[in-house]
């Protein structure tokens, strides 16, 4: 069970001669189910930046299941790795099943033209597993929000991979939609064992759904490890600086947190 | 579904296939002589010292083949383009290849280089000057491994515009025959004498469609974004400067023969996205099969138009591509 899957080692990176992030390190276990939290410019899109391989390392290692991701290729990668990024600038000229079906090109060789029956039988899976399989024929600019992002998360589980990295996969979503997604990444993560990793604006959906949380603070690792333990009342004053109240979930043994309005 | 949308693949391809035949028989019919369409594939075969075998083999065919080549080449330039670009208005045009060809071919007819080189010259100065564009747009634009497509776009529209003012410059010194055969470069034309360069320009034209063909799955990922298509696995930068060159070169080759024949880059990749959807699979060899027909068949309009005359065919690609694209907009109402 505890077998590692992602290991960081003195990661520094971010973007031109800035390191956004400095001494960033920790572990991943097979299985996992990670927050990473922290307050905007703290570093966590960068993160999941580095993991794919989007943003080359500055210093440090980022190794998937032993191995360095700079020393793998593009293709290797993508097999082993998914992402579903932060509200995508485009919107892709196809059907919701030929969008889902792109996730399976990662698996394909050079010459490769066409799906094969695999392809479409997986296509079919993820589409039933995010619920998505009835609008497999609508355009992808018809799509509500909501059904949009579930369409991205099918596609990132069409491609199989080992870890799925998510940004942010419920921001702009009402919150039906954010206990949809957030209930289908906790099915994915136990019935599947699939390992995730999903950057969280929301603490309370950190707090709710994550095993462990990742805090990142002015680039660096802050703390690190299950809700109750870094969802305090102290840390977050001191790096959100705001005060809040938190609470115990009574079944859950899950931290809730309330914002405490300032002096008026 | 690729696999369940394959029959409906082959039929487009079938249709327009059978459609280039019609329209290329149809072109090598008209004209002066008039030649019945039922007779042409006899003639071609086995009238071997007719006049009329002379006139299909020696003026009506190699213009058909020709148009056929750029027709293609210039629309799945136009594809690849505006595939790589997320814009619906870029074309092989706005990255300023024709203004490069253009200013090279000036610089040739006003320095008499045309009259010492012969045949060849002409091209070959317009294609020294595309490449020279390209160059230039490909190295501002790239700035270590990293290739800025927004910055391609304005240095490109940017050299274009150098380009015609420079042109402007040289017309405005040059006077009587030189001016015109600059005006007459630059509108554009099918007629070529050479067959050896038409020969080579099909060549290159379906060299072309057949490595546009192998990226075809990398330009579906592009068209999702660019940090999409990483995450797909596609070696972003790589895919993008092969196909910049690609797009480049076909437009750069064609320009170089024809001269400047406007329109079908940006027009038949729309028309057919409309027909056949967004899959670069179907949609560059539909739109290589568009591009030829329109362009054969704007050619024919050019020649008949006000015979024994002729319309320059930018002007004919301009009127009908245009008007046939505002129509389709309006009556599907699409959205871009």
């Amino acid at each position: 069970m505890d077998e590692t899957i992602l290991e960081i080692d003195g990661l520094w990176c971010g973007y031109r001669n800035r390191a956004v992030l400095q001494e960033v390190g920790f572990a991943v276990s097979k299985g996992d189910f990670v927050g990473v939290i922290g307050p905007n410019g703290s570093g966590k899109t960068t993160l999941i930046r580095a993991i794919s391989g989007l943003l080359p390392l500055q210093k440090g290692v980022v190794l998937l299941e032993g191995k360095a991701i700079g020393e793998m290729g593009r293709k290797e990668l993508a097999t082993k790795v998914a992402v579903v990024t932060q509200s995508p600038e485009t919107t892709p000229p196809f059907s919701v099943e030929e969008f889902v079906l792109l996730g399976r090109v990662p698996h394909w060789g050079r010459l490769q033209f066409l799906e094969t029956r695999r392809d479409e039988e997986i296509a079919k899976r993820v589409m039933a597993l995010t619920e998505i399989a009835h609008l497999r024929g609508r355009g992808m600019g018809e799509l509500s929000g909501g059904e949009r992002q579930l369409a991205y998360l099918a596609r990132a589980l069409a491609q199989e991979p080992e870890l799925l990295l998510l940004d942010e996969p419920t921001a702009h979503l009402d919150i039906g939609h954010q206990v949809q997604i957030m209930d289908l990444l906790r099915r994915l993560n136990r019935e599947n064992s699939l390992t995730i990793m999903t950057v969280l604006h929301d603490l309370n959906l950190a707090g709710l759904y994550c095993e462990r949380l990742i805090l990142l603070h002015e680039g660096r690792l802050h703390r690190i490890g299950p809700p109750k333990g870094v969802l305090t009342e102290g840390v977050i004053e001191e790096v959100y600086r705001t005060a809040v109240m938190v609470m115990e979930v009574p079944v859950k043994d899950r931290p809730i947190i309330f914002p405490v309005p300032g002096e008026e | 579904m690729a696999r369940d949308k394959l029959p409906l693949w082959i039929g487009w391809v079938a249709f327009l296939s059978v459609l280039l035949l019609v329209v290329a028989l149809f072109s090598l019919g008209v004209g002066a002589v008039a030649l019945p369409w039922r007779e042409i594939p006899l003639l071609l075969f086995h009238g071997k010292g007719t006049p009329e075998h002379t006139i299909l083999l020696q003026v009506r065919l190699p213009r058909v083949l020709l148009g056929a080549a750029v027709g293609g080449a210039l629309a799945i330039a136009g594809v690849i383009l505006q595939g790589m670009f997320r814009n619906p208005l870029v074309e092989p045009y706005t990255l300023g290849i024709s203004g490069g060809a253009a200013l090279g071919v000036s610089l040739n007819i006003v320095s008499g280089g045309s009259h010492k080189l012969g045949l060849f010259s002409l091209p070959l100065s317009g294609f020294l000057g595309a490449i020279g564009v390209i160059s230039v747009v490909y190295i501002l634009s790239t700035r270590g491994r990293v290739m800025r497509l927004s910055r391609l776009l304005l240095i490109g529209v940017m050299v274009s515009f150098i380009a015609s003012s420079l042109i402007m410059l040289i017309m405005a010194l040059t006077k009587g025959e030189d001016l015109h055969g600059i005006i007459f470069w630059i509108m554009g034309s099918l007629e070529e004498p050479n067959y050896s360069l038409i020969k080579t320009i099909i060549f290159i034209s379906l060299g072309g469609i057949f490595i546009s063909l192998i990226f075809a799955v990398d330009l579906n990922a592009l068209s999702l974004g660019e940090e999409e298509a990483f995450h797909l696995g596609v070696e972003v930068e790589r895919v993008k400067k092969i196909l910049f060159l690609l797009a480049s070169l076909l437009t750069g080759c064609c320009v170089s023969v024809t001269g400047i024949i406007g329109f079908v880059g940006l027009v038949v990749p729309h028309l057919v996205r409309l027909l056949v959807g967004g899959d670069h699979r179907i949609l560059l060899v539909a739109s290589y099969l568009s591009g030829a027909i329109f362009l054969v068949l704007c050619d024919t309009v050019a020649r008949v138009a006000i015979a024994p005359m002729e319309l320059p065919v930018g002007v004919i690609t301009g009127l009908v591509g245009g008007s046939v694209f505002i129509y389709a907009l309006s009556r599907k109402g699409v959205s871009f």
